[in-house]
């Protein structure tokens, strides 16, 4: 049971650089105070640099010469530069510490927007832990990079450009030794980067992997119970856990090895320069004053240099990250509103009334080639306050069929209308607004009771909430501790699947909506509230254009026709009588072909 | 009710939990320490060669001896060697140590979670849950990645250049030492304020993680109801205290650098000024001063290194808490700890007896769900259960699968009480299909698998065309081997409630029970699962809660309920013929058929 990682492939040949630019437009509202703070980063460093000579100063002068008033100044030399020092370290941090966390929280909150506008098609293929890991632990490499590496791989970069400067001009020679494992630091570099890179997209994929078994995990845990821990799962648990253990061990592995070679080299370059140095000192060609200035300027770079190790290994890290958050970000959301190739032949559609689909079909994007659509060429018509009962087989697409006419997913080719608007010429939140949906699987949110049902209406009070409760037979909403107010979905209180059903009904009819999709809607309700809800809807149903799925004809009777949809096609539309005398599929899913296995 | 309490979390439970999760690698922790110690004397041993060739070898060389020089030469090369070796051994050894516990600490996140009760889950919510099992290892991730090197830099650093300093002159080397008291204030006033922000980003992020969950799973209505923007304004609002949480955090970091670095360069600016009075009177040697200053500056200089690791540690320390407080909340249906085994099932007979006796239960204290229920299933018995919402059909079905225990009273199963079984003996005994049906990542063959784990492909398939869902999963793409989650959104809810279905044929239990199993089924899939039923519940004792009566038909017995009470019992045909509630249900849903 592994997680799908196919979707989330990395693609090869990436360059850590580019994919960390891509980060520019986040980083650019606050590259001011990044700067700055860079700026402030090197006059503290300068500072650090200039406490040794004032203790030089102070030592070698005042207190050599055994000057009392000198002693003094140099004491309070040090006190002011100390203090200065500490103060600029101390504004750095200050500098960077809102645009640092601000740079995080927008970029998950542009992944947030992002995702809440993907097509529902999208959200099928990842799992909500892929994309989970993407918003937290990979923007919080991010920003982990942005405060340290990033400044470091800058200042100590520059201090080790800077530091074999001054070793060539003192002794070029000497300089050159230690110049000579560049080449090959750089090319093992490239070596263990490209190998570390691919080890931390890995890993990075792993933990979505694993977020997404803990997360599935829970979100099942009563089949879980139901059924006695699953060894199976705890397997599949047990194998990506021990999976990203063993490449966490191999990325230490490669940064061990790389740590060593960047120590190694550069240090056998020292020893060599130590003993040609120590040579020409006897020699007479080099001063030791020379030789040891030469020498303390390169142990000086040693931890420059040894930082590059893990510098690099960060950066690699972020560089993943940023993929995989560019990854789900360069997907596109759908149009507004897309232009149809098939324009309408609008001569006969104006001013017609209700719902009316022309040829729809519709295959899943990611349907293997071959696969037949799931909706081969759907005609119908649902005239204006008109209810449209839409039965077919378990597993034939009605809810496909319905989840087209406010576009969760797009029709692949035909048309749906609206009262005579093509669903694609209007801004999908308009659509929206004019199409209310009840799902089968009655999702609450984290939110009161009230709240739940007002978010199907912009503009619904507290009357239009008490009526659309009554519609759905909703009145236990009153009994709760806090009636409408009391605090329902996930980290509210838990509901019975047929309260939170009438709960979802209430909401898909509380702004009366132009247009009511019903998927199943009264499933879960037993007989007697059933038959009330039925009531009451008929009601609402009557001047709403509306279709319902319905498995059963108590649901069925609730329509003014039905059609019947089978093999992706519409086969047959007519009163519930008319389809049970004269069309046998139908007669069968109605009472079911009774006597025969 | 058996509300899972909120665990007791000592004080130091961050740090115990630690100790536990490192204590298998106590030996390994000790050796990366060598390492390192020999680490850091290879790397300090640089500059002493240094001083070495310009002070011993220079001469020699001139005096045409290259024996000096070459054992300088040697022994560079050879600490240039082993610090990098050291090093990669110590990486890999502190990876290991690392990675074992974490390793340790998911797998025990895992099975707790999976080991605590359907209540617990109801309250925790499972972005929570999520959020420590996700993040707060993260940041504990952190720690073990680092936190050990830095550590012990620190220390061996501040030992090394203490001693150092204590031999120079033992006046210098107090006053250093006495300035590590105000500097332990500032650390410990940094660990105390620091611990604050960290717990408050600690539950931000975790509420960040529930709306990005509840928005991600619930898609549709979001989508359809067009919450996007108020979802947006309202993560908006999350998000802002997260990176609250985080500024705040760097700017008591700076608070912490300033004040630390003020007071180590006083004392330095102090001890300057002191010793030079020192050298003014004679007592101290100008060279000792030069070199004690030198060596004073080094002392400090791990205070950002200490600043970064108590980062880490603050971090971890927060995610630790929450994770212990997880950690200590106990079952409210614990396992037994004697478990008993079921007795042998009489010959020929699947099922068991299942007897609640002066049961009472309430989910929360005061509101009591089922008033005082005494209840006799025999052994092979369909029990259909009906009664509107809310008169505790389903409270009953929890109890008997052990969701819940009761708040009184026993629940037996062939004389014994459900506590007492084993769990997976419960699950052998009993087994529920709820409306629910979730689907796992993995193919179909796996999810049905979860009924009989180690099933084989003919089981699977006998169970499948036994419920009539062959069919369909043939259908589709990959057929059994049809990955859920790629076209997750695609297979119906009646399909999965079939699904559901042969995952509990598979199962075998003694004792079955449905609620609402069939509700998403069309009535020709309804009515194959109720032959599958007439033939798969024969001998079994099964308690079926449906609100379709057709359900009905197949039961010995049908119990109705109201208010928590069994208020009719008898066969179908006597409660039709009778003038109860039953028959009064049974004539609207006759009328309802048509």
């Amino acid at each position: 049971m592994t997680g799908t990682r196919e979707a989330t492939r990395p693609a090869e040949h990436r360059s850590a650089v580019r994919s960390l630019l891509r980060l520019w437009p986040y980083v650019r509202p606050v590259h001011r105070r990044l700067a700055a703070a860079a700026l402030v980063t090197v006059a503290a460093s300068c500072l650090s640099l200039v406490i040794p000579l004032a203790l030089k100063w102070t030592v070698d002068g005042p207190i050599a010469r055994r000057e009392p008033s000198g002693v003094w100044l140099g004491g309070l030399m040090l006190l002011l530069v100390g203090s200065a020092e500490a103060g600029l370290f101390g504004l750095r941090r200050v500098l960077v510490a809102r645009p640092l966390a601000r740079v995080e929280a927008d970029m998950r909150a542009a992944l947030y927007a992002h995702l809440q506008r993907l097509p529902v098609s999208f959200h099928d293929r990842w799992p909500s832990g892929q994309l989970l890991s993407r918003g937290t632990t990979d923007l919080m490499l991010v920003r982990i990079f942005l405060a340290f590496p990033l400044t470091f791989l800058l200042v100590n970069g520059a201090t080790i450009v800077v530091g074999f400067t001054i070793l060539l001009m003192q002794e070029w020679r000497l300089g050159l030794v230690l110049l000579a494992p560049v080449v090959p630091l750089v090319a093992l570099c490239w070596f263990f980067e490209e190998r570390y890179a691919r080890a931390a997209r890995t890993a990075q994929d792993r933990i979505g992997d694993l977020t997404t078994v803990i997360e599935e995990s829970v979100l099942g845990i009563r089949i879980v119970k139901g059924f006695g821990r699953h060894p199976a799962l705890q397997r599949a648990f047990g194998t990506l856990a021990e999976g990203l253990r063993g490449i966490e061990l191999h990325k230490a592995a490669l940064l061990g090895a790389l740590w060593a070679l960047i120590m190694i080299l550069p240090e056998l370059a020292v020893g060599t320069a130590l003993v040609l140095g120590t040579l020409q000192v006897a020699d007479g060609q080099l001063s030791t004053g020379t030789l040891v200035a030469f020498l303390s300027t390169a142990l000086a770079l040693r931890w420059p240099v040894e930082s590059i190790g893990f510098l690099l290994a960060l950066t690699n890290e972020t560089a993943t990250a940023a993929d995989r958050y560019f990854e789900v970000m360069d997907t596109a959301p759908p149009a507004a509103r897309e232009p149809r190739i098939r324009r309408p032949r609008c001569a006969p559609c104006r001013g017609d009334g209700g719902l009316r689909l022309e040829g729809v079909e519709f295959r899943y994007p990611d349907a293997p080639p071959g696969t037949p659509p799931v909706l081969r060429g759907v005609d119908l018509h649902i005239r204006r306050g008109e209810t449209m009962a839409l039965v077919g087989t378990t597993g034939s697409g009605k809810t496909t069929l319905v989840s087209l006419i406010p576009r969760l997913h797009e029709a692949t080719a035909g048309r749906i209308t609206l009262d005579g608007t093509d669903v694609t010429a209007v801004p999908r939140s308009r659509l929206r607004q004019w199409v209310a949906v009840a799902f089968e699987e009655p999702t609450l949110f984290s939110a009161s009771a009230g709240e739940n049902v007002l978010m199907g209406a912009d503009d619904a009070g507290e009357e239009d909430l008490d009526r659309a409760l009554a519609v759905a037979q909703a009145g236990f909403v009153h009994d709760l501790p806090e009636g409408h107010r009391t605090q329902v979905g996930e980290q509210g209180l838990s509901l019975s699947g047929g309260q939170r059903q009438r709960l979802a009904l209430a909401r898909a009819v509380v702004g009366s909506p132009r247009f009511l999709v019903l998927d199943d809607p009264l499933s879960a309700l037993d007989v007697h509230t059933e038959a009330l809800v039925e009531n009451a809807l008929r009601e609402v149903l009557a001047d709403t254009t509306a279709l319902v799925v319905a498995h059963r004809p108590s649901t069925v009777l609730l329509a003014d026709r039905v059609a019947l949809l089978s093999q992706g096609r519409i086969t047959a539309v007519g009163t519930h009588y008319e389809l049970l005398h004269g069309n046998r599929e139908y007669a069968s899913l109605m009472s079911g072909p009774k006597g025969t296995p | 009710m058996t509300n899972s309490p909120a665990g007791e979390v000592p004080r130091d439970a961050s740090r115990a939990l630690l100790r536990s999760l490192l204590a298998p690698a106590r030996a390994r922790v000790r050796t990366a320490a060598l390492l390192l110690l020999l680490q850091q004397a290879a790397v300090q041993a640089g500059p002493l060669l240094v001083a070495y060739a310009i002070d011993h070898a220079v001469p020699a060389v001139i005096r045409h001896d290259h024996g000096p020089l070459m054992a300088v030469a040697a022994g560079y090369g050879l600490c240039a060697v082993a610090s990098g070796l050291l090093q990669l051994v110590f990486v890999r050894l502190s990876a290991r140590i690392g990675q074992d516990a974490l390793l340790e600490l998911r797998g025990r996140l895992y099975r707790h979670a999976q080991s605590l009760s359907v209540d617990f889950h109801e309250r925790y919510t499972s972005g929570r849950l999520i959020a420590r099992a996700t993040t707060d290892v993260e940041s504990i991730r952190e720690l073990l990645n680092d936190g050990l090197q830095e550590l012990m830099g620190v220390a061996l650093s501040v030992l090394y250049v203490s001693a150092m300093l204590l031999y120079l002159d033992p006046g210098i080397g107090a006053a250093a030492l006495l300035s590590f008291a105000p500097l332990s204030v500032l650390v410990r006033s940094y660990r105390r304020r620091s611990a604050v922000v960290y717990r408050m980003r600690s539950s931000a992020m975790a509420a960040v993680i529930v709306k990005f969950t509840e928005t991600m799973n619930g898609i549709r209505p979001v989508q359809a109801f067009r919450r996007e923007a108020a979802n947006e304004a309202h993560f908006a609002v999350l998000n802002e205290r997260h990176l609250e949480g985080n500024a705040r955090l760097l700017l008591e970091m700076a608070r912490y650098v300033v004040s630390s670095r003020l007071v180590a360069n006083a004392v330095l600016a102090t001890i300057v000024v002191w010793g030079a009075c020192r050298v003014a009177a004679g007592e101290l040697g100008l060279g000792v001063l030069a070199a004690a200053v030198l060596y004073l500056r080094r002392l400090y200089d791990p205070i950002d290194r200490l600043g970064s690791f108590l980062n880490s540690w603050q971090s971890a320390a927060a995610s630790l808490e929450k994770i212990a407080e997880l950690l200590a909340r106990r079952p409210s249906v614990p396992e037994p700890a004697e478990p008993v085994p079921l007795p042998a099932r009489a010959a020929g007979s699947p099922g068991r007896e299942v007897v609640f006796e002066g049961v009472r239960f309430a989910y929360r204290a005061g509101v009591e769900v089922l008033p005082r229920l005494d209840l006799t299933l025999r052994a092979g018995e369909t029990v259909a259960v009906v009664g509107s919402t809310g008169a505790g059909k389903s409270t009953l079905a929890k109890l008997l699968a052990r969701f819940y225990d009761p708040t009184e009273g026993r629940v037996l199963l062939d004389g014994v009480p459900l506590s007492a079984l084993s769990g997976r003996e419960l699950r052998r005994g009993v087994v529920m299909v709820t409306q629910e049906s979730f689907l796992f990542s993995g193919t179909v063959a796996d999810n049905i698998a979860i009924g009989r784990p180690g099933a084989t492909r003919q089981e699977i398939e006998r169970a499948a065309r036994a419920i009539g869902a062959h069919d369909f999963i043939t259908a589709l793409p990959d057929g059994y081997d049809t990955d859920v989650r790629k076209r997750g959104g695609r297979i119906s809810a009646g399909q999965r409630q079939l699904v559901g279905f042969a995952r509990a044929l598979l199962a075998d239990p003694a004792v079955l029970i449905l609620d609402e199993a069939t509700s998403s089924l069309d009535i020709p899939g309804e009515r194959a699962v109720q032959r599958a039923m007439a033939t798969v519940l024969h001998g079994r004792t099964a308690v079926v809660i449906a609100h379709r009566l057709s359900t009905v038909e197949i039961a010995d017995r049908v119990l109705v309920m109201d208010g928590g009470r069994i208020v009719e019992d008898g066969t179908p045909s006597e409660l039709v013929a009778g003038a109860g509630r039953f028959a009064d249900l049974h004539k609207a849903w006759r009328e309802s058929l048509v």
